[in-house]
C-alpha cells in the first residue's frame, strides 16, 4: 500500500501535524493479514474518514493515518429489517442519495452530510433529534472491527458489550471500524415541517425549547452571541419533524410530485490562502441579518439540505476564518444547572468573541458509549477564530463553569482542554481505559488527540 | 502535543539558566503544560520554582560545547518525557570582545555556533520523527550587522541566524518547525554591565514576542518590532556612519 508524507489537521485547520498516509479500503482492511501488510506502524496508527472532526483525534504525528475509504456498492439494504450495512469509509452524502429515494433516512444526522459512518460512530455523532432519537451509536446493530491482534471480528452489543461500549464514542482508538449495519427511519417524503420562530431573549427561548421537544423530533436554535442587555441571547429557533405526503401535497404540491427526490447541490467552495473575514464585525452584521431575516414565526415545508445540512452547501466554509483557522467549543451542562448556560451565555457576550454560528439544543439520554458525549442537558456550540487574543482565558473560564456544574466537552470538537478537564467529564475514563489495554495492549491505535488528552 | 492555540504540554529550554529562556517559559504557562525541562552547565543551581503553575519543572545537565552528545542526549529527553513540543535554544555567551584573544573568540563560537549547530540538528531529527514542534532559536540583531565593539559575538549570532533560518526551510513539510527570534539589547543577567543601547527591552518582551510570532507560524520575529525596519535600513549605512554609530 502507498503511503505518503503529509500534514494533516482537522476541520478547524489548527495545530497540524505530519504524518504517514495510507489509503485504505474497508474491503482491503477487512481481509486477514491486512495489518501486517501494512508494516512496522511506528509511533501508530489511527484511521481517518472525511476529517470533519474539528481538533485533531484523526491525525497522528510522526505515525500513520490511514484514510479509509468506503465503496458504495457495499451498501446493503434489508428493507424487512429496516437496517443499512456499509463500508465505515461511505459517508452520509452517498448513503442519503442512495436510500432517500428509497424511502428511507438515518436515524442521526449530524450538521454535515460529509462525514462516514465510521467517523458517527467513533464520535457518537448527535443531531437535532437528539432529545428524542439518541445519538448515531443508538442505532447501531452489528460492526465489523479490525482489532490491534490483527483479527477481524463482528461484534454486537450484546455479545461484545465491553469492546461495543468502549468503540461508540471511542475515538477510533480500540480497533478501525470496518464496516456497520444501523437501523433506518422510513419516511414518505425527504422534506420536514418546520416551524420556525424568532425568540427575544434566553429565558423566553429555554422556555420555548422545554416545550417544543415534546411536540418535534427534531430542533435546534441559533443564538446570537453578540446581542448584549435586554437582547441577550435573542435566538432563531427552528422546530420539525418529517413531512408526510399529507402534508407535503398541502404545503407544496409541486414538491409532492416528486416526494422523494434527493439531490443536494454543491456550490463552489472558498478558496485556500482566504484570510480570516469572519471578524467582530462581520459576524454581527451576519447575526443582525440572520435574526432579522427570519419571520417573526414562520410554518412551512424545507428539504434536507436546508434543515439539517445548511452549511454543506458551501465547500470548505472553514477557510472563512483564514491561517489561523478556528476552534468549535462544544459542551454540555445539565438541564439542572440553566444557571451556568446563562452565565456562560452573558460571559462570552460580554467578552466580545464574536462567535458565528453559535447553536443550543437539548439533549437527551446517553447511548451508554464510555466516553460519548451526549447527556441529559443543554449543549451549546460555539465557533470561535483561534488567532484572536485572550482566547485561552475566556476558554479556561469556560471550561471550569462547565465542569463545576457537572458538564462535559465533546471529544470530536475539542482542541483546547486540558486533560483533566477532560477526565472531570468522563467518569468512566478509567473504565475505557482498560477496556482499550485489554484490546490493544501495545498501544497501537493512537491520535494526536489521544496524546493531547492523555486518554492512552 | 499543542492544542489550538498553540499553548504547549512541554518545553526543553537548552539554557536553562537563561532569563530569557525562563521567560519564554513563563508566557508560555497554562493549564495544558505538563513538563519544563531546563537543560543547563549546573543544573543544581538553577531555579525551579516560580516558572510554571501547572508543569513539573526539572533541571538536567547540558552542555552546548559537548556536541557528540547532543543526539543522546535529545533522545534521552524525549524518550524520558516524551514528545517535545518547544524546544528553546536558549544558550550563548556574550564574552569579553577582544579582538586580541583568538583562544577566547574560538569559545564563544564554539557555544554560540557550534553548539547552536549540533543541538539543532539533535533537535531537528527529533521533531521530524515526532511530526510536530518548534525549535526557537534565541539569535541577536547583533549578527545583523556585526559592529566592531562586539563583532566576535555578532559573527557567532550571524552564524547561528543563517543555520536557524536555513533549518527552518530545510524542515518545511516535515512538522517541525524554527522560530528564529531577533532581539535587540535586552535587559539580563547576561548583559549586565554593557551599556544600554536604543530599543532595549526585558526579556518578558521577548518572550512575548516569541509566543506570538508562534501563534502565527512566524519564521522570524523582531523585538521590539521596530528593530527589523530599524535594521533594514542600519544594513546600508556606509561603513565610515557605521563605525561612528558604534562609539
Amino acid at each position: 500500500m502507498k503511503s505518503e508524507q503529509r500534514e494533516l489537521s482537522g476541520w478547524g485547520n489548527t495545530s497540524p501535524s505530519v504524518a504517514s498516509i495510507v489509503d485504505v479500503s474497508a474491503s482491503e482492511l477487512g481481509r486477514p493479514g491486512s495489518l501486517a501488510e501494512l508494516g512496522p506502524l511506528r509511533r501508530g496508527a489511527i484511521v481517518r474518514g472525511l476529517g470533519r472532526s474539528y481538533g485533531d483525534p484523526a491525525q497522528n504525528a510522526g505515525g500513520t493515518v490511514l484514510r479509509l475509504t468506503g465503496d458504495d456498492a457495499s451498501m446493503v439494504l434489508d428493507s424487512d429489517a429496516g437496517t443499512l450495512t456499509v463500508d465505515a469509509g461511505v459517508s452520509l452524502d452517498t448513503i442519503l442519495r442512495d436510500i432517500v429515494p428509497r424511502g428511507w433516512f438515518v436515524p442521526v444526522t449530524p450538521g454535515t452530510r460529509f462525514v462516514t459512518v465510521g467517523g458517527c460512530i467513533a464520535s457518537d455523532v448527535h443531531g437535532k433529534g437528539h432529545h428524542a432519537d439518541r445519538s448515531f451509536g443508538s442505532h447501531v446493530v452489528a460492526m465489523t472491527m479490525l482489532l490491534a491482534d490483527g483479527t477481524i471480528r463482528r461484534i454486537t452489543p450484546d455479545a461484545d458489550g465491553d469492546l461495543w461500549w468502549a468503540t461508540i464514542g471511542g475515538m477510533g482508538l480500540t480497533g478501525i471500524i470496518v464496516d456497520a449495519t444501523f437501523r433506518l427511519i422510513p419516511i414518505e417524503t425527504g422534506h420536514f415541517l418546520v416551524d420556525t420562530e424568532r425568540v427575544p431573549n434566553l429565558d423566553t427561548l429555554l422556555e420555548r425549547m422545554e416545550d417544543g421537544d415534546r411536540q418535534y423530533r427534531y430542533s435546534v436554535a441559533w443564538i446570537d452571541l453578540v446581542a448584549t442587555g435586554s437582547s441577550l441571547g435573542r435566538s432563531v429557533l427552528s422546530l420539525g419533524n418529517h413531512a408526510t405526503l399529507g402534508e407535503l401535497q398541502s404545503y407544496e404540491p409541486k414538491a409532492a410530485l416528486d416526494p422523494l427526490a434527493f439531490d443536494p447541490p454543491v456550490l463552489p467552495g472558498v478558496p485556500v490562502g482566504m484570510p480570516n473575514v469572519l471578524n467582530r464585525a462581520a459576524v454581527r452584521a451576519f447575526n443582525e441579518f440572520w435574526y432579522r431575516k427570519t419571520r417573526r414565526e414562520h410554518h412551512g415545508i424545507e428539504s434536507i439540505t436546508a434543515f439539517f445540512h445548511p452549511l454543506d452547501m458551501v465547500g470548505h466554509w472553514n477557510r472563512l476564518y483564514g491561517r489561523a483557522g478556528f476552534l468549535q467549543y462544544q459542551f454540555v451542562v445539565p438541564f439542572e444547572a440553566v444557571d451556568t448556560l446563562r452565565a456562560i451565555v452573558g460571559k462570552i457576550s460580554a467578552e466580545g468573541h464574536a462567535s458565528f454560528l453559535a447553536v443550543l439544543k437539548r439533549l437527551g439520554a446517553e447511548s451508554g458509549g464510555l466516553l460519548s458525549f451526549p447527556k441529559p442537558g443543554w449543549t451549546l456550540t460555539l465557533d470561535l477564530p483561534a488567532g484572536v487574543d485572550g482566547l485561552g482565558r475566556l476558554l479556561r473560564e469556560l471550561d471550569e463553569l462547565v465542569i463545576a456544574a457537572g458538564g462535559r466537552h465533546y471529544l470530536a470538537k475539542d482542541a483546547f482542554c486540558p486533560p483533566e478537564v477532560i477526565r472531570a467529564g468522563y467518569p468512566r475514563l478509567d473504565e475505557w481505559k482498560a477496556i482499550r489495554q485489554r484490546v490493544d495492549p501495545d498501544g497501537l491505535w493512537v491520535s494526536d488527540q489521544a496524546r493531547r488528552l492523555e486518554l492512552i | 502535543m499543542q492544542n489550538a492555540i498553540h499553548q504547549p504540554q512541554s518545553i526543553l529550554v537548552l539554557g536553562g539558566a537563561s532569563d530569557i529562556g525562563r521567560a519564554i517559559v513563563r508566557a508560555l504557562d497554562s493549564p495544558t503544560l505538563r513538563r519544563v525541562i531546563l537543560a543547563c552547565r549546573n543544573p543544581d543551581d538553577v531555579e525551579t520554582t516560580g516558572l510554571s503553575d501547572h508543569a513539573e519543572v526539572v533541571a538536567v545537565a547540558f552542555d552546548a560545547t559537548e556536541h557528540a552528545a547532543h543526539e543522546s542526549f535529545v533522545q534521552s529527553m524525549a524518550a524520558t518525557y516524551g514528545d517535545l513540543d518547544i524546544v528553546v535554544q536558549a544558550f550563548g555567551r556574550l564574552g569579553a570582545d577582544d579582538g586580541d584573544d583568538p583562544e577566547a573568540a574560538a569559545r564563544l563560537a564554539e557555544v554560540n555556533y557550534v553548539g547552536a549547530v549540533s543541538s539543532g540538528l539533535a533537535v531537528a531529527r527529533q521533531l521530524r520523527a515526532q511530526g510536530h514542534g518548534t525549535l526557537v532559536v534565541l539569535s541577536s540583531v547583533a549578527g545583523v550587522r556585526t559592529r566592531p565593539s562586539n563583532f566576535v559575538y555578532g559573527s557567532t549570532k550571524a552564524a547561528q541566524d543563517a543555520f536557524a533560518t536555513g533549518l527552518g526551510h530545510w524542515l518545511h513539510g516535515s512538522g517541525a518547525h524554527v522560530l528564529t527570534v531577533r532581539p535587540g539589547y535586552v535587559r539580563s543577567s547576561m548583559s549586565a554591565g554593557v551599556p544600554e543601547a536604543p530599543f532595549a527591552v526585558d526579556p518578558a518582551d521577548v518572550a512575548a514576542a516569541t509566543v506570538k510570532g508562534l501563534r502565527r507560524g512566524s519564521d522570524v520575529v523582531w523585538v521590539p518590532g521596530i528593530l527589523r525596519w530599524v535594521f533594514g535600513i542600519l544594513r546600508f549605512v556606509p561603513g565610515p556612519i557605521w563605525r561612528r554609530l558604534d562609539r
